[in-house]
């Protein structure tokens, strides 16, 4: 029962704060605020009994995502042109292409068989970083190489294109 | 016991906020915070599943989409930077030197 009030609560929260990404003039506000959406949803995680993922929500999208936005916000000094909203101009394909997607979801979601599934009995998973850590190093050792090649590609793409003269 | 539903209904309507995101603003800026939406929409998906079968294979794919959401905003925002550095523009529709 208190699961159901404490997911409530995030839930509002978190689409809440989404949808003031989406409106707020300011991108400075709309950071601040898919901040708020974010911390909402590693929240959610720890519901979810996913304490690691959790964390990593925190370390990786607040720590790092969301203050490289900020940065490079207040670094470009573009805040005139950046002040402007920008709404397209052809609304009416933007809208209906919305309405499909969200008849698409409300079909979806109530014709699928997963809406009133219990948690399998079979296996429990005690949530512990242990467990993930060696899931990540045994099983899948492969994909763990290639995202880290991935970001280091990332890395050497950021500074490349940061480069002031490309020669 | 919070039902798998509200999970899913929760993560696609996060999903649908960030689409709109994406479609209606015109700010670079947004657009890929909207983009950023959406990949967390997805692991919120994966997480409840992860959590519903007892299978630690949903957390091990939702720590592979944070890592490729978090290379794609360094790719991105140097791209960005470089943008604005040589024309000022901010919005997506002014940018089409790479159409045909």
């Amino acid at each position: 029962m208190a699961e159901m009030v404490f997911f409530f609560i995030f839930a509002i929260i978190a689409v809440g704060s989404a949808v003031a990404v989406v409106t707020f003039k300011n991108p400075v506000h709309s950071v601040l605020s898919l901040m708020v959406c974010f911390i909402q949803m590693a929240a959610l995680f720890v519901l979810l009994r996913a304490p690691f993922i959790a964390v990593v929500q925190i370390f990786v999208y607040v720590g790092a995502v969301l203050v490289l936005f900020l940065f490079v916000i207040m670094m470009l000094d573009i805040r005139q042109a950046s002040m402007t909203r920008f709404v397209a101009g052809g609304h009416f394909w933007i809208i209906a292409l919305l309405v499909v997607l969200i008849a698409e979801m409300v079909v979806i979601l109530s014709r699928s068989k997963f809406t009133n599934m219990a948690v399998a009995a079979t296996s429990r998973l005690d949530g512990s970083v242990k467990e993930m850590g060696i899931a990540l190093f045994t099983k899948y050792l492969l994909p763990f190489e290639v995202i880290s090649l991935i970001l280091l590609v990332a890395l050497l793409g950021a500074i490349v294109l940061g480069k002031k003269e490309l020669s | 016991m919070v039902p798998l539903s509200w999970y899913i209904i929760l993560s696609s309507v996060l999903f649908v906020i960030g689409t709109a995101g994406v479609l209606l603003r015109r700010n670079i800026l947004i657009v890929l915070m909207s983009v950023e939406l959406i990949l967390n929409s997805v692991n919120i998906n994966l997480v409840a599943f992860s959590y519903y079968h007892q299978d630690l294979r949903g957390q091990v794919f939702s720590i592979f989409v944070i890592t490729v959401a978090a290379a794609e905003v360094a790719v991105a925002l140097g791209i960005l930077i470089a943008l604005v550095r040589n024309r000022a523009a901010l919005n997506v529709d002014e940018i089409r030197t790479m159409k045909g």
